[in-house]
């Protein structure tokens, strides 16, 4: 196993090296030059010229680039010309407010995603199978932040059970915390809960058509143990790859999520960064985000090839 | 010997979208006890439904038991709602790949059997377990239920899944089909090893096959069906001997046979007809050598010659 993990690890390194390469090109193709937003429009043209040999811009593209990914295989993702600090401090400051968010709405969308899914299948074409369909549809198709927004409206503006915007604060007790993390999680949950319900549905409704479940009730063995230890388990194998694409598409969804909900997470972050041409700062999150995803997905692999025997005898001698 | 199970009027329904069909439809057939039947019909006429009826594991939605009875043991399994699967009634199927758990070690796919119907634990289980694989002729059997089923050959998975079926020492075990998917020599074995169970235990066979020469090495009677209906039930040494219906007729002279260095092999005319819409009277008719004008408007009765049945008009008013 150890092999196996080593083996993905060194499969990772192409990938890193060309999410780097793309994400400098990206950057370059963008139009406008950084210097001259920065400086402003009433700037003298020396002036810029030298900013733009502090920035190393006036440097052939393939020198900068060895000069960019040096920077960042060593840690260094620039300075943000807006916040004057280092991207990767600026970066991991606002990390742990996504990261909350996002496995937050991954924990809704499991717990109630899952369960709609073997019911519908257990149920199919019943009523119950429908509504789940429907309801899975709505998720997959509803907006975030519109639903973000009905959220706000209904259960802290009518209602007022839940705060609107912003972080709690940790010394007004955890609930104040918790109660401000509800909402968002809800309207960025919603999506990935309609994905993970259809597709634990579509998975759990083949494995019960397979053979070997046929062989358990040949067994006489009980239902529960026949829906739990056969159908279950090897229905919920495949839902495991597609937990962990969902947790781009929460990355993804986060920066809608806490604009609407003003969370000081990575998002607003990207946010405020491209409206405000933060070059350096967008370049790092980018990649910062993309190298996010790319780790998770390879967590995801590792996790699959724990529970594929197949794998894992592959690599038992090993 | 006593009747172990008595099938009776058995009929299954199939509602499917171009319209319902019955398969089985109104067979009819008796196992007694230490005895091996076999049974043998062109794919689709309804074996494998036959068998599933049997295990009280008719497909649903689409298939419903309509009529009949199955007597086991005396009381109906279709009115008894604990129906003896997995311990006095078994069954091993076609593709022994599919048939089993591919993400679970096959000592837990086996020792779960004596979980649940003898309250035993994994530990007391796997003694039990490691005994009947090597009984069957699994070798090393303490090491191979650490494996998974991909890890098994072919032939080793069909006898896994047949120790899997003689944990509880069943008095009915169902074969359908269990050496289709296996190749030749293999087959040749798994066939040896039937024989094999039936010699050596107390357990009566219904095994189901497409083929009449493999059921003719282990059986000691043979139903032949056809379209949803049995068309005879006789002794094995007697269908071949002087078969009785057209279709067994057709069905010994299509096996090819080495010694006799048969140059023709024969054929029946024709294919299998439409269950949906089946041909009226005797429904081999279409493709029967021997058809007269009766098979075209009435079914046949079934008939008794000696100890066998035949449903076929060739035979009204012969009693042997
Ligand atoms: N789940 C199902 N849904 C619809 N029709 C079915 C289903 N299972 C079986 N049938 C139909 O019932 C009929 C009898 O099928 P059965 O499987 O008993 O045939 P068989 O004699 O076992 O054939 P084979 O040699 O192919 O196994 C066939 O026409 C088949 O299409
Ligand atoms: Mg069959």
């Amino acid at each position: 196993m150890a092999k196996y993990i080593l083996k993905r690890f060194v499969q990772v390194i192409p990938t890193l090296f060309f999410v780097i390469l793309t994400v400098f090109l990206i950057m370059k193709l963008i139009p406008g030059d950084p210097a001259m937003v920065l400086l402003g429009p009433q700037a003298r043209a020396e002036d810029i010229v030298r900013f733009r040999q502090q920035l190393g811009l006036d440097k052939p593209i393939l020198v900068q680039f060895v000069i960019y990914l040096k920077r960042v295989l060593t840690g260094d993702l620039g300075r943000s010309l807006i916040y004057r600090q280092d991207v990767l401090t600026l970066i991991l400051e606002r990390l742990p407010t996504t990261v909350t968010l996002s496995l937050s709405a991954l924990f809704i969308a499991l717990v109630i995603g899952i369960p709609l899914g073997i019911v519908a299948a257990m149920k199919h074409n019943s009523f119950v199978d429908l509504l789940v369909t429907i309801l899975a549809l709505i998720g997959i198709s509803i907006p975030i932040f519109w639903f973000g927004m009905i959220l706000i409206i209904v259960f802290s503006l009518k209602l007022g059970w839940l705060p609107a915007v912003g972080l709690g604060d940790i010394s007004k007790g955890l609930w104040d915390v918790v109660s401000h993390f509800i909402l968002p999680s809800l309207a960025l949950g919603i999506l990935s809960t309609g994905t993970i319900a259809r597709f634990t549905r579509s998975s759990m409704l083949e494995v019960l058509n397979q053979d070997y479940i046929r062989t358990a009730y040949a067994k006489g063995l009980k239902k529960t143990l026949i829906l739990y230890r056969h159908a279950l388990k090897n229905a919920l194998i495949p839902v495991i790859t597609v937990i962990g694409l969902q947790l781009g598409n929460l990355l993804a969804g986060a920066v809608l999520t806490e604009t609407v909900f003003a969370l000081p997470g990575l998002g607003k972050l990207m946010v405020d960064g491209i409206f405000r041409r933060d070059y350096m700062l967008v370049q790092g999150e980018v990649l910062f985000t993309a190298i996010v995803y790319i780790f998770v997905n390879l967590m995801v692999d590792i996790i699959y090839a724990f529970i594929n025997p197949k794998i894992r005898q592959l690599y038992r001698s090993v | 010997m006593n009747t172990l199970l008595s099938v009776e009027d058995l009929t299954v329904e199939f509602k499917v979208s171009n319209g319902k069909f019955k398969a089985p439809d109104g067979v009819s057939f008796k196992i007694l006890e230490n005895e091996c039947v076999g049974m043998v019909g062109e794919s689709g006429s309804g074996k494998s439904v036959t068998a599933l009826a049997i295990m009280g594991l008719v497909p649903k939605p689409q298939g419903k038991i309509v009529k009949g009875r199955i007597i086991f043991e005396g009381k109906d399994l279709l009115k008894f709602n604990n129906h003896p699967r997995g311990t006095k009634i078994s069954m091993v199927f076609q593709n022994p790949l599919n048939s089993l758990n591919p993400n679970m070690k096959i000592g837990k796919q086996l020792s779960e059997v004596l979980e649940q119907h003898y309250g035993m634990s994994y530990k007391e289980a796997i003694g039990k377990v490691t005994a009947m694989m090597k009984q069957l002729g699994i070798p090393e059997p303490e090491e191979m239920i650490e494996r998974y089923p991909f890890e098994y050959s072919g032939g080793m998975r069909q006898r896994a899944m047949i120790a899997m079926a003689m944990l509880c020492h069943p008095k009915l075990l169902i074969a359908d089909e269990p050496t289709t998917a296996l190749d030749v020599t293999i087959q040749a074995q798994i066939i040896q090893l039937f024989k094999k169970l039936k010699l050596e235990s107390k357990t009566s066979i219904f095994f189901i096959s497409h083929d009449l020469s493999v059921v003719s090495q282990i059986a000691d009677r043979v139903i032949v069906m056809y379209a949803g209906k049995i068309c005879e039930i006789s002794k094995t040494e007697e269908i071949f001997e002087k078969p009785l219906h057209p279709y067994t007729a057709g069905l010994i002279s299509s096996i090819p046979d080495m010694k006799e260095r048969k140059t023709k092999l024969r054929s029946i005319e024709g294919s299998v007809p439409s269950l949906i819409d089946p041909p009226a009277g005797c429904r081999f008719h279409p493709r029967c050598s021997q058809k007269m004008p009766l098979c075209m408007e009435k079914e046949p009765d079934d008939f008794s010659v000696n100890d066998r049945i035949v449903k076929c008009w060739l035979y009204k008013g012969v009693y042997q």
